[in-house]
């Protein structure tokens, strides 16, 4: 019966998974842009969420539309500066380019916040419940809840909104999308904006369970990275698919091999995948 | 011009060498791995067009190869090309399941097995000491006698990689390498066994590395997995060929010295926001000098030479 | 006397379409063959089979004899199989003569980069190139840039080359250069095969014309034979336009 308890684990997490992984997704699908500096964003939600709760009491999931909000206007301004600079240029530039400016805000954070390990506890603890055999602690499943949430509104914006038709446009085929009319610039900022935000407000979701620091920023970006990669690129679809994947490699790993060594076999599978199917679950194909 | 610059590098290592002490050392030694790093990356980062990540990976596991080989009581002189050969192997191995990939896809292989090979070697902790790091048996000799030994070392191991790397360049190799990167579909059908040619530049982007991993874990005594499988060990190689020009033979050398150059002067003046001002340059280069340093007498001369 | 190439009963889908259905073809040594077929016929494809981009689904491909269906591109440009391609595909930065010599050097037989340049510089000197030798490939017009790709491929000393549409782009009097050029590259003993849209050009230097049409091959034989044949004008114009034109008067 302790599989289903590690099921049950894996899939709650699995939402948040996909909260974090959906916009990297986003931007690396319709940019062609590995944007490294996706964990220290969801790091940086995580503090506002931190010190909104620390200083004015304010729950981190209220705090989670005001973090996007921040990265937002951070990602649209760094999308306009910097990142349009390379948008075309070859892998090796784009990807030193996010590294880079990774060091910089993962430098500046280091500075502002200090390393410590901040967490948000919430008082009073929320607690958990039982179904069964299974015991899952309110905390995650209102997480997940909310992460999916979030998911499924950013689903309905790349599909319903004009928005999200543009933006989808210029990932089938930019010069297309730039002939009928679409603004390319400034949807590819939008479109960078739009995965911060996301990084954002998961980062302030995943406060209450995570510890925070800006050590912590490579931790995020790499599961980012499996997620993408098993699930496939450039679609909601991909990031669920590849959250619930992932969150369900973590907990069988931990159980089978031991907690550490969830972190090298899933890397692991990254590798494995990207040699035989790089494609991803969901199958649809990304930039190279 | 570019004469000129490698010979002003060549007169003040000397210079540094006979006037600066145990810091001066040290210092070069830094530069001839650097050198040594940075030449190896360009055969598949520079030539190939392949941009990989995996250089850490290959140090990492020279410098643990290495060191594991002499706790057992094998001597350094010998254990260091074994530290290469088994980061080459690695490479030859590994690069079956991924030298396929392009573009994103391979340098994302790249960075995970950097990790991969962290945590595994964290986990082992019976063989390599785990987190815990690993020491390495103390060299005989006075402080300035191993600074001089060591330094001795990482200069020819720069030496016989500039030697290897200027052969690749004109042989039959790099000749591939460049038609491979510049369209790798034609290159297929006009003969060239681009796997084949990959796998070899990839492993050569390898052997070096471990090696200088073994050197290094001997002349620092002590090694830990997050100290060796750094991701920075993989980007600063590439931030060095980047400056110095990407492809050409002696750019890994001269971005080498120019990096080193502005990491110590970062280093002793903005210790707590070192990281940043990398992270700065790094940008900096990106946006305004992709083509390296090179490119700035380039545009001075007037445009017109390739 | 066999076959210098021999294409058994092949055919090759692309995500359930059939690109080439059942095609069996066999090339002499010597022949100039016109390969001909309206847009999408599948000659490109059939090219793309023959030189191992991809696989046949089925069938066999045999160049003297030997089975080349399943063999990696690079080995079958090494037996003396050449093409050109329709969107030219040089090596963009490096110099015209590097160009050549690559084809030299890693499929014809030169054993050093000397030799692979010294052969190169013929060569540029046969499709009358050879003073822009040192440019770099991406600063010359398309008729050079096509005949930097033949040259490319006579670089690898092929038994046979295919030649997929040489003369797009290019005016009256370049065609009727490179007509002669093809002319003079029979003569040297390599067999060719000529993918052309343009009817005039492949009349006048093939030996034998080969028409394909949705994948498959509906017409194989002497140019004057073929091109009267009814299924061939109704590949070209559609079968309402000859019922139509039968029906007029002559």
């Amino acid at each position: 019966m302790i599989y289903l308890q590690v099921l049950a684990n894996g899939l709650v997490l699995g939402g948040l998974y996909a909260a974090i992984a959906v916009g990297f997704s986003l931007v690396w699908g319709v940019l062609n842009v590995i944007n490294l500096l996706h964990g220290s964003f969801i790091i940086l939600g995580a503090y506002v969420a931190f010190f909104a709760h620390a200083f004015y009491g304010v729950h981190p999931f209220l705090s989670a539309p005001l973090a996007g909000l921040l990265l937002f206007a951070i990602g649209y301004s760094l999308q306009g500066a910097v990142i349009n600079r390379v948008i075309r240029a070859p892998v090796l530039m784009t990807l030193t380019l996010t590294f880079g400016l990774d060091l910089l805000l993962n430098n500046a954070m280091l500075l502002l916040f200090k390393a410590d390990y901040r967490k948000v506890v919430l008082d009073p603890p929320l607690g958990s419940i039982v179904l069964g055999p299974i015991v899952l602690p309110l905390d995650r499943i209102a997480v997940m809840i909310l992460a999916l949430l979030m998911t499924y509104g950013l689903y309905r914006l790349l599909r319903d909104s004009k928005l999200g038709r543009a933006i989808i446009a210029i990932r089938m085929d930019r010069e297309a999308a730039a002939l009928m009319g679409v603004d390319v610039m400034r949807m590819q900022a939008m479109t960078f904006a739009i995965g911060a935000f996301m990084a954002g407000a998961a980062g302030s979701l995943l406060s209450i369970i995570y510890p925070i620091s800006p050590l912590n920023s490579i931790t995020f970006l790499g599961k980012a990275f499996v997620i993408c990669v098993i699930g496939g690129l450039g679609s909601v679809g991909g990031a669920i698919v590849g959250g619930i994947a992932l969150g369900l490699i973590e907990s069988l790993t931990a159980l089978w091999f031991g907690q550490e060594y969830a972190v090298p076999i899933s890397f692991a599978l990254l590798v494995a995948f990207l040699a035989v199917r790089p494609t991803g679950l969901l199958g649809r194909r990304g930039y190279e | 011009m570019r004469t000129i610059v490698i010979l002003a590098i060549v007169a003040a290592f000397f210079t540094a060498l006979i006037f600066g002490g145990n810091y001066a050392l040290r210092l070069a030694t830094i530069f001839a791995m650097y050198a040594t790093l940075a030449l190896s990356w360009n055969i598949i980062g520079g030539l190939a067009g392949y941009p990989s990540f995996a250089t850490a990976a290959f140090f990492g596991l020279g410098t643990y190869a290495s060191a594991i080989l002499q706790s057992s009581g094998m001597p350094m002189l010998l254990a260091w090309p074994l530290g290469g050969l088994t980061a080459a192997v690695f490479a030859a191995v590994i690069g079956l399941a991924i030298l396929h990939l392009k573009g994103h896809y391979f340098a994302i292989a790249n960075l995970a097995l950097v990790e991969v090979l962290r945590e595994l070697v964290n986990i082992n902790d019976r063989l390599t000491g785990g987190g815990m790091g690993l020491n390495l048996p103390v060299t005989q000799g006075g402080v300035t006698q191993q600074a001089v030994y060591f330094l001795a070392a990482m200069l020819a191991l720069a030496v016989i990689t500039l030697l290897s790397a200027a052969a690749v360049h004109r042989g039959k190799l790099g000749f591939a390498l460049r038609c491979i990167q510049q369209n790798e579909d034609a290159a297929v059908m006009l003969g060239v066994n681009a796997r084949l040619y990959k796998a070899a530049a990839f492993t050569l982007s390898a052997v070096f590395p471990g090696m200088a991993g073994g050197i290094y874990a001997s002349w620092v005594h002590y090694i830990d997995p997050s100290d060796v499988f750094d991701i920075l060990l993989s980007v600063k190689p590439l931030v060095m060929v980047l400056v110095g020009g990407l492809g050409t033979l002696f750019g890994p050398v001269i971005g080498a010295a120019v990096f080193l150059a502005l990491e110590e002067a970062v280093w002793r003046s903005f210790l707590t926001v070192h990281a940043a001002v990398l992270g700065a340059l790094i940008v900096a280069l990106i946006l305004f000098l992709p083509h390296g340093l090179m490119s700035i007498n380039r545009r001075r001369l007037g445009a017109g030479r390739t | 006397m066999s076959a210098l190439l021999e294409i058994d009963r092949v055919s090759r889908s692309f995500k359930g379409l059939r690109a080439i259905d059942d095609v069996s073809l066999k090339i002499n040594a010597g022949e100039i063959v016109g390969l001909i077929g309206p847009n999408g016929a599948g000659k490109t494809t059939l090219v793309n089979l023959v030189t191992g981009m991809y696989p046949a689904t089925v069938g066999h491909v045999r160049f003297n004899g030997q089975d080349i269906t399943r063999l990696a591109p690079n080995r079958i440009a090494k037996l003396g199989i050449a093409r050109t391609f329709q969107v030219v595909q040089p090596f963009p930065r490096m110099s015209v003569g590097d160009n050549i010599a690559a084809g030299a050097l890693f499929a014809g037989g030169s054993g050093s980069l000397a030799d692979a340049r010294r052969r190169a510089m013929e060569l540029a000197q046969q499709v009358s190139i050879a003073d822009l030798f040192d440019q770099p490939a991406e600063t010359l017009t398309l008729a050079r840039r096509k005949r930097l790709e033949l040259a490319k491929s006579l670089a690898m000393s092929p038994k046979i080359l295919f030649l997929d549409e040489v003369n797009a782009g290019l005016n009256h009097v370049e065609i009727d250069d490179a007509l002669r050029l093809i002319g003079r590259i029979s003569q040297s003993g390599i067999t060719i095969v000529v993918i052309e849209h343009v009817m005039k050009v492949v009349l006048s230097i093939s030996t034998r014309l080969v028409v394909l049409h949705h994948g498959q091959l509906i017409a194989d034989g002497l140019p004057e034979v073929v091109v009267r044949d009814g299924r061939v004008a109704e590949a070209y114009l559609g079968k309402r336009y000859v019922e139509a034109s039968r029906g007029a008067p002559a």
